[in-house]
């Protein structure tokens, strides 16, 4: 596997997040699922990056292989993963229990799931701050949790509220203010508004948004929601079955994809502006990753596979800082790479 | 008066006929809430307030708004899982009884018995929750012909070739493949596909979909909302489709009908919705929907504070608290009569 960088839109900062080759499997009983292969990207602060593609393509799997809250089945077979220059993939259980949340949160998408029930918000935001050392005193944990619920747009007072009196867009707030807790360098959110009306969403968004501009954090978005990822992402990288298909900055990989499973994901995806150009579907299911198709993983659903694809993985075609593993990708300027018939 | 064996004549019955298959009048459901579980109810939460509604044959209505609108609501009382508190809805049926063979209005509060079986026959619902709508024990061959048991349609082989052909309908094929496993041995988009079975193998005039791609991927979301383009084409069903996300709405809607908190704001065929709003709620919640171009920059929606649902609400626009338009005139003055501004286009609203 060849090693893939994600362009970095800002070549004068550092990026905090570089993640190189990336490959890890799940063992079930029908063999070895061979989650992600390869994926490898680069985040600096204040940057965000959105990871996109269908249910089952890795992309959940990169974020919690970042948290270090793999599964016991699951077994990382290569790459690195450097967080402001040190490998957490060799970090002890001890050692990642701090750096989980201090140097990188995750807002997690089912909100409900995330929030004890039988525990009052603020406190468990406050378990959280204390535990990392962040605040030795109760008040001043307090204190803290209320300037958190400011900066999300919760009223301080929901502090001593139960879960269950929050409602849905009240509850992503708790969750966000909880992941801002203890200043990370990079957040992660998986689906972070999906369960969410489009006003709340817009809202949450652009807090968000300030946040991390405020915070200067990087962000990975994990979503299916292109629309989402077209508004409030820099770069994004476009996975399928375990592998990043396509890569560079938001404005190039979307309105001028290089790989057909990009222009595919574009083009059933219904907009409220514009023409109304019909949609069509992309036939077929992602391939079963236990036995992963030979070649282009997406080769049995592209309409411009050739024989090349079933046989070769494909190469990189690059345009500037955007690249696509693709045999045939969708600019004719791009020079066939070597050994294509 | 029934005749339940009418399995090869249910496709003619679909074709003829003129005239709105659904009337509704005056629709009002308020749920009571109360402070404690043993009390009298304090007040009632209006979550349909006053709807009046067409749907004609084959019509596919988008009813949309943020949680808690109503529109779920309307749904469910339109397929009678719900009945009204008021008002008055009124399904065209295929009158078997009826010597001339017109169909005939009727009002579904009347229904009983063998009616309300013919009823249910004409009326189906999809879910949400293709995960949650379906019993896990059962398998697809059990799920997807559960109506024609109920309504007694066809003997055992007449049911499996009927699930068999529906199947391959909706995509599920080979439908031998797909008839003896269970649902968590499908993908969501698999089993939606399955849900719309189940409401479509008795051929139902009018379907009510509930968010129905809400809980799908991208790619399954797609085939499921082209696969219901198609049904509607080819078996002339009628839609009502709850959603909140107005680009679903764009693709899979005649008209689209606005509501906010049990009131329907604005009423429009959708292209002309999505041009011209004219409510200040429309014009809000449009702007809000992310837009899959990196290019467009889009304004923050022009709309005030939170949703709450409010008990026993005053009589006024039900706008009012977070209109940026609002004034005394709105403040002072009941909920605005619905006008119509331009052909077809109707709005509920002081300023528009």
């Amino acid at each position: 596997m060849t090693d893939s960088n994600v362009a970095n839109g800002n070549m004068t900062s550092m990026p905090v997040l570089q993640v190189s080759d990336l490959s890890l499997t799940y063992q079930i009983r029908q063999g070895e699922v061979k989650a992600v292969q390869g994926v490898g990207f680069e985040l600096a602060r204040g940057q965000s990056l959105g990871l996109v593609g269908e249910s089952g393509c890795g992309k959940s799997s990169v974020a919690n292989c970042l948290m270090g809250l793999l599964p016991d089945n699951a077994r990382v077979t290569g790459g690195r993963v450097l967080l402001g220059g040190e490998d957490i993939l060799s970090l002890s259980e001890e050692d990642l229990r701090k750096y989980r949340w201090r140097r990188i949160a995750m807002v997690f998408q089912a909100a409900m799931n995330v929030l004890d029930p039988v525990y009052r918000v603020g406190q468990q935001i406050i378990e959280a701050i204390e535990a990392h050392g962040m605040e030795t005193t109760d008040s001043k944990a307090r204190q803290r949790v209320a300037d958190l619920f400011r900066k999300v747009g919760l009223d301080p007072q929901l502090m001593d509220r139960y879960p269950h009196e929050f409602s849905g867009g009240m509850r992503q707030r708790a969750v966000i203010a909880m992941a801002l807790s203890c200043e990370p360098d990079v957040i992660i959110a998986d689906e972070p508004t999906t369960a969410l009306d489009v006003i709340v969403q817009d809202r949450i968004l652009r807090e968000f948004k300030s946040i991390q501009m405020e915070n200067d954090m990087a962000v990975i978005y994990i979503s299916h929601d292109i629309a989402v990822v077209a508004e409030v992402t820099d770069l994004v990288a476009v996975m399928y079955a375990g592998h990043i298909v396509e890569s560079g900055s938001t404005a190039d990989v979307l309105t001028a994809p290089l790989h057909p499973y990009t222009a595919a994901l574009m083009s059933s995806f219904p907009s409220v502006r514009g023409e109304r150009r019909p949609l069509a579907a992309l036939e077929g299911e992602p391939p079963n990753l236990v036995d992963p198709p030979g070649g282009c993983p997406f080769h049995p659903r592209c309409p411009a596979a050739t024989d090349v694809c079933r046989t070769e993985p494909p190469p990189r075609a690059v345009r500037g800082d955007h690249w696509a593993a693709c045999w045939h990708p969708l600019d004719e300027t791009i020079t066939p790479p070597a050994g294509m018939s | 008066m029934l005749n339940d064996d009418r399995v090869s004549q249910a496709m003619p019955e679909l074709a003829g006929g003129t005239g709105p298959i659904i009337e509704v009048e005056g629709l009002i459901k308020r749920f009571p809430v109360s402070k404690n579980l043993f009390r009298k109810p304090t007040g009632f939460i209006h979550a349909v307030d006053d709807v009046s509604l067409t749907l004609a044959r084959g019509e596919s209505l988008g009813v949309v708004g943020e949680s808690g609108c109503g529109k779920t609501t309307i749904g469910k009382l339109l397929v009678k899982l719900l009945d009204p508190d008021e008002g008055r809805i009124r399904v065209r049926f295929p009158a078997s009884s009826n010597v001339d063979g017109d169909d005939i209005l009727v009002d579904t509060a009347s229904l009983k018995g063998t009616e309300m079986r013919e009823f249910r026959r004409h009326a189906q619902m999809i879910f949400q929750d293709p995960y949650e709508s379906m019993n896990p024990r059962r398998t697809i061959y059990d799920i997807v012909s559960e109506p024609l048991a109920v309504q007694k349609i066809g003997s055992v082989m007449d049911r499996v070739e009927r699930v068999s052909e529906t199947l391959t309908s909706v995509g599920l094929t080979p439908a031998a493949d797909f008839l003896f496993r269970h649902p968590h041995e499908l993908s969501g988009g698999q089993r939606q596909r399955v849900a719309i079975a189940r409401a479509l193998v008795i051929r139902p005039r009018f379907v009510v979909a509930d968010e129905p791609t809400s809980m799908l991927d991208v790619s399954s979301r797609t085939g499921i909302m082209l696969l219901m383009q198609q049904l509607a084409r080819d078996l002339g069903i009628a839609y009502l489709y709850v959603t909140h996300d107005l680009a679903v709405a764009r693709y899979m809607c005649d008209r689209i009908a606005v509501m906010y908190l049990g009131k329907v704001v604005e009423l429009a065929e959708t292209e002309e919705l999505l041009r011209n709003p004219l409510h200040p709620y429309t014009k809000a919640l449009l702007s809000a929907v992310p837009v899959p171009d990196p290019g467009h920059r889009r304004e923050p929606p022009n709309i005030r504070g939170d949703l709450t649902l409010t008990v026993n609400p005053p009589d006024r626009c039900r706008f009012y608290d977070r209109c940026p338009i609002a004034n005394d005139h709105c403040r002072d003055n009941p909920h605005p009569e619905t006008k119509e501004s331009a052909p077809r286009h109707f709005v509920a609203c002081y300023e528009a």
